[in-house]
This record gives structure tokens, sequence and C-alpha cells, in this order.
């Protein structure tokens, strides 16, 4: 599978032979477990397995959840609570699929930015980059679909809430809005179609997080170098790599465990702190909370979309020259997808022929900015519009675009990079003095 | 660069989570040291006990506990009354029966009843539906010690009521403390010595305030025991494995990193 060079599988006895000819599934994951992976990465290379594992946790709680609720406005609630109290390990399960999602977020965010910093976006890995944020947008909505379904009070005005920036598309919004919800407002057929979907959706992601796995195979992992590795013959290849199986399963075993040990913690000792009180209200539309705050993992672009008011010159300036068409409300919504557009364009963005950040000196500040532009956005979002917060989110999300925009494209030109190592053995020579005699050989 | 960042992005996620549940906040709540705090606090069952028969005598009489099955005060990490007396318990309450087509006096597989009074909450997740406190600075990592504040909430407003009183449309408000706003619907429903304990319990005011909180921490996460006992349990065991996975990672990578590996 892999287009790095190694040895292929040969079946050997009998029934291997009967098998693999009439089904290449041996070699398959025989291809799987020998591909050959650069001996250089580093800890931020292991939210892979991470996300892997969240995936299945997801699936696996979700399903058993399934069984005993009820996707019903007047028994939803009660369902749950059916499940926290009745359900043998029903509180547990319940607990693990809801910091299940947090824990699934806190990696993608942090296999996200690994690759903003090293440059895996960068070709041959275009398609690997798309799928992935095709696999994001899936994971914000599966996430927020998810939300709706114990019903209280932040389920509902939330679904209330996002569905309403569909509603600010002009001509189709308002359609659109009541498509999606099945009638005019949030009701039972808005929980029963979330219901459905948020189900659907984990296989979706399933099935594209194979695909991102098969395209990463073929072009290689990219490494902290961002040098590709040697492939002029499979016994140069092997200096630059180990198999998968034992070297990298261990490895990302091992930072498994230590991120399961703080996610097993916050589980069974605070397992309300990513939620919010107000969830164990059940739904009520004659009353609206004070705040309605959005889960944790959508506040930066919560940020972004509440950052462009009527006041700011650029909508006043976009309003103008569309006649009234976009106004500020869908201008908002356009900047928050818009926000995650350009990251997915990343790749025709970054003009730099260096992939890896650790040899930018310029690009590597510029890239701790963005860091904590995203961390400052996500913490904007959860407070009030008031003075200084819709300063501060204007600003944010303007240093967003104008990094992927500006700085980006810009850098590529101005910037000198630093020698990059010839090869990634040479890289990893450098870092363990004591494997040039084992390279050697 | 990384390690930074990262650890930067964990603050963040606090900060933001904390910001999450700041929101709606005006009153004032003040820590009470309840036994069931922290990874390793525990429900105090005579307290439980104490906490019932205040929400019987008193609460009952306007608030419901609808999700709440009464067979549930006799298990374990509960209040753990014995089964005769749950049953005996549960017939105070009437409920209807259809099959019937008359009332009849609930049994213990039957729910706690609904609030009587239109616009008194159902009491079955208060303790979980309110957060007193988010510390230190807004991200709400105290309550890993200290737990969210609802049953704080709870106590400060019981014993929040300041005297003052005021007409609005035909209602009359009271002040509190603790109540966002300053003015709550609820007259105070606890004066101190309004319940008498077998067991000669204090009824000041501040203990029967905590007993009854206690009581509805209990109501709104029946299985808080089991589950930080099943957290104590899959940390202690992951922790064992992740030393494993780490020394096997060290010996496997050892002889490529030109490394000595001796256990």
């Amino acid at each position: 599978m892999s287009g790095i060079p190694h040895d292929h599988y040969e079946p050997k006895t009998g029934i291997e032979k009967w098998i693999n000819g009439r089904l290449p599934i041996i070699g398959l994951v025989h291809a799987t477990l020998t591909a050959p992976t650069p001996k250089n990465l580093n800890w931020m290379w292991i939210w892979g397995i991470v996300l892997a594992f969240c995936l299945v946790l997801q699936i696996v709680t979700g399903i058993v959840l399934v069984m005993h609720y009820t996707p019903h406005v007047d028994m939803a609630f009660a369902s749950v609570e059916h499940i926290m109290r009745d359900v043998n390990g029903g509180h547990m399960l319940r607990y693990l699929h809801a910091n299940g999602a947090s824990l699934f977020f806190i990696a993608v965010y942090l296999h996200i930015f690994r690759g903003l910093y090293y440059g895996s976006y960068k070709a041959p890995r275009e398609i690997t980059w798309i799928i992935g944020m095709l696999i994001y947008l899936l994971m914000m909505a599966t996430g927020f679909l998810g939300y709706v379904l114990p019903w209280g009070q932040m389920s509902f005005w939330g679904a209330t809430v996002i569905t309403g920036l569909f509603g600010a598309i002009p001509f189709v919004g308002e359609a659109l809005q009541t498509f999606l919800l099945g009638g005019p407002a949030v009701d039972n057929a808005t929980l029963n179609r979330f219901f459905s979907l948020h189900y659907l959706l984990p296989f979706v992601i399933a099935g594209l997080v194979i695909v991102h796995i098969w395209a990463f195979h073929h072009t290689g992992n990219n490494n902290p170098t961002g040098v590709e590795v040697r492939r002029g013959s499979v016994k140069e290849a092997k200096k630059d790599t180990l198999p998968f199986w034992p070297y990298f399963v261990i490895k990302d075993l091992f930072a498994l465990g230590v991120v399961l040990v703080v996610f097993f913690a916050v589980v069974g000792f605070m397992p309300n702190y990513l939620g919010h009180p107000d969830n164990y209200i059940p739904a009520n539309p004659l009353s609206t909370p004070s705040h309605i705050v959005p889960e944790w993992y959508y506040l930066p672009f919560y940020a972004i979309l509440r950052a462009f008011t009527a006041d700011v010159w650029a909508v006043q300036f976009v309003s103008f020259l569309t006649g009234g068409i976009v106004d500020a409300k869908f201008f908002g919504v356009l900047a928050m997808f818009g926000a995650i557009f350009v990251m997915a364009l990343v790749p025709w963005l970054d003009t730099s022929s260096v992939r890896s950040g650790k040899y930018r000196p310029m690009f590597k500040w510029w890239f701790a900015l963005l860091a904590i532009d995203f961390v400052v956005l996500m913490w904007v979002g959860a407070r009030d519009t008031e003075f200084p917060h819709d300063w501060i989110s204007l600003i944010g999300a303007t240093y967003w675009f104008a990094y992927f925009l500006v700085i980006l494209p810009l850098l590529g030109v101005f910037e000198k990079p630093l020698p990059l190592p010839a090869t990634i053995e040479d890289d990893f020579v450098a870092h363990y003095p004591g494997a040039a005699k084992d390279s050697a050989e | 660069m990384f390690k930074k960042l990262t650890l930067s992005a964990f603050v963040a996620l606090a900060l933001s989570a904390g910001g999450a549940m700041a929101a709606g906040d005006a009153g004032h709540t003040h820590d009470v040291d309840f036994s069931f705090e922290g990874p390793f606090g525990k429900f105090d069952q005579n307290q439980l006990q104490r906490g019932l028969q205040i929400y019987t005598e008193v609460c009952s009489a306007c608030h419901g506990l609808k999700h709440v099955p009464i067979r549930t005060l006799a298990d374990e990490g509960g209040p753990h009354l014995p089964e005769d007396q749950v049953r005996a318990y549960a017939t105070q309450f009437d409920i209807y029966d259809a099959e019937l087509d008359d009332d009849r006096p609930r049994k213990p597989a039957d729910f706690f009843p609904e609030s009587s009074l239109s616009n008194a909450p159902d009491l079955s997740l208060m303790a979980k539906a309110r957060a007193g406190f988010h510390g230190p600075m807004g991200t709400g990592i105290s309550q890993f010690l200290n737990g969210i504040g609802g049953p704080e909430y709870i106590v400060s407003i019981l014993t929040g009521y300041t005297g003052e009183e005021k007409e609005s449309a035909g209602t009359t408000f009271y002040e509190n403390t603790a109540f966002p706003g300053g003015w709550i619907a609820m007259a105070p429903p606890l004066y101190g010595e309004d319940v008498e304990f077998a067991d000669g319990h204090s009824n000041e005011l501040h203990h029967e305030s905590e007993d009854v909180a206690s009581f509805l921490m209990w109501t709104a996460e029946p299985k808080m025991m089991a589950r930080k006992q099943a957290g104590f349990i899959a940390v202690t065991m992951l922790i064992l494995l992740t030393v494993l996975l780490y020394l096997t990672n060290k010996k496997l990578w050892a002889p490529h990193k030109g490394k000595k590996f001796d256990l």
C-alpha cells in the first residue's frame, strides 16, 4: 500500500496461499502492520491513535446508550435520567460518551495544529488534509446533534441558535431552516432527525477515517523534519524508517495510556466539568436561558461568528456592495464557515517550499501567534459581547484570516529557511548519537 | 514550542469551560465542606436520612422529585433504608392507577411525586443544575476537590433570606442573597427547629440546610460513590498499564537509539 519501498508479503503456508489468492486480506494486514514509519516521529504524532480510540469509544458507548434512550420531546430527558439511575453502568456509559466527545475534540485540535506546524498538509498530502478537514466538519456536526439529544435547556436553545444560522442565508435561508428543523420551530421532528443523523454520521466519519489512513499510507507519514523518507531502495528506506508494529504501536499505546489516566480521572471525579449545569433543566421553549453558550469545542468559531457585528466597517462595506443581501448576521455565518474553509485551503495558501516549521524562523512566531489566537478566541467565545470582548474577538478573527490569506502566502516569498537535515537518519542520529552505529549496519 | 502551546491549549480549555459555567451568576454562594466532595468523598448515610426527613416534612409540600424511584432509598451509596421502611415510606404518597381507575398508595417501584405547585421546580436534579462557584480564576478546576457548588447553592438559598419582602404584580417576593437577581418567589421554607431528628442531631437552620442539600446531591447523582470507585480503579489500573507500556517502549527502542536498557 505504501509508496515507500518495503518488503512485500509472500504467503508461505498452503492456507495462506489459498486465502490470499482469493482475498488479499492477510497482505493488507501485513502491509498495515509493517508500514515503514519515519523513526524520528515525536510525541505530537500520537493523536491519531487517540482519535481512533475516541471514535471506537463513542460508537460503542453510543450504541449501548441508544438501547435505553427515547427520542421524543416528552420522554428524552426522563430516558437519560433512566440511563443515569436504572441502567446497569448507565451513568458510566453516559459520562464516558459525553466526556469522550471532549477528548475527541482536544485530540483533533492538537492533531490539526500538529499538521499546521509541521506542514503535513503540503504536497503530496493535500488529499489527506482535505479528508481530515471533512472529518473535522462531520465531527462538529455530530457533536452538535448529540448535544441536542438529552433535551435539556442548552440542547433546545443551542439547536434553536445554530439552526437559526442557516436561516440567515439570503433567499433560501428560511426554507432551509424549516427543512432542517422539520417544522417552524425546534420540536419533536427536530429531535427525531437529529437522533437519526447523530447515529449515521459517525459511520460516515469511520469511512472517511479509512480513506484518511489509506491516503497517508500511500504518501508515507510526514515527520518533524518534513524531509521525505529516501525511496531509492528498500535498504535506503530502512535507514529512515522502522515498521509500525511494534515500534509505533507500543509508543502510541503508551501515550494513549497517559491520556486515558487523565480522561478517567475526569470521568470518575468531575464528569460534569465540561458540561453546562443548565442542561440538567428540562428543555422549556417558554424560558430562554440568560446566556446560551455552545460546547467548548465550538467556541473559537462561535467567537468569529459574533465578531462581525453591524458596526464593523468591513461588514458595512460588504452590505453596501451587495445591496444589503449580506447583512451582519449572514456575514458572521460566512466568516464562521470561511474560517474553517481557509484552513482547508492551506495547502495552496502556504507558498513556502519548506515543510516543517522547525526550519522556518519567521513562520514559527506567526504560527505561535495563531495558536494563541485560537486560545484567545476560545476564551472570548464563552464571554458576553460587551467591551472589550467585542474588540478581542474582532482582532482575533481578523488575525485568523490574515494568517491564512496574507501571512502564509507572503512568508514563502520573504522568509529565509534554515538548512534542512539531508535525511531523516541524520536528524535521528543528531538526537541520539548512539544510534549512529546501528544505522551504519 | 509545541509543549508550551499544548499546555496553553489546556489552560484555554479550562478557562472557557469555566466561562461557560460562569454564565448567569449574580447571587453569593458560600462554600460548605460536604463529606461527598473530592475524589474520595462519600455520602454521609445519616445525613442523607436526615435530609430525606426534611424533604418529606417540609419541601415535599410543594416540590417533587419525579425522576427518583422511591425504591432507590434502599440503595447502597444512598440513604440505605431497610426495605420494609422504604415500603412503609412509599405509602404516604398516593398515585393515580389507570388499571384501578382510582388512587392508590405508592409502592417502592413508583417514583416520588411531581411538584404540586406549578412554579415550584422539580428538585431531582437541582444540585447539578446550578453551579455555585467556578474557581480558581473562573477555570472551575476547583470542582475536582469542591464539586460544582450546586449543594452549596441550595444551602446558600435556604440560609440567604434577609427578612425583606416586596409585592410585585400580586406576588410576594422575598429578598435572598444567593438568588440571582436578589428576589425569590419562595417563602423561607426553613427557620431552624423545623423537624425533630430521632437521633437528636442538631436542627439549627444551617444544619438542616446542609442535610437537605446533601440529600438533594444524592437525588441528583445517586451513583456518585459507584462512579468515584470506578474512576479510582480505572485510574489505578491505567497507571499500572501505562508504566508497563513505558518500560516496554523504552526497551523496544533502546537498541535503535543506541542506548542501554537494563531492568
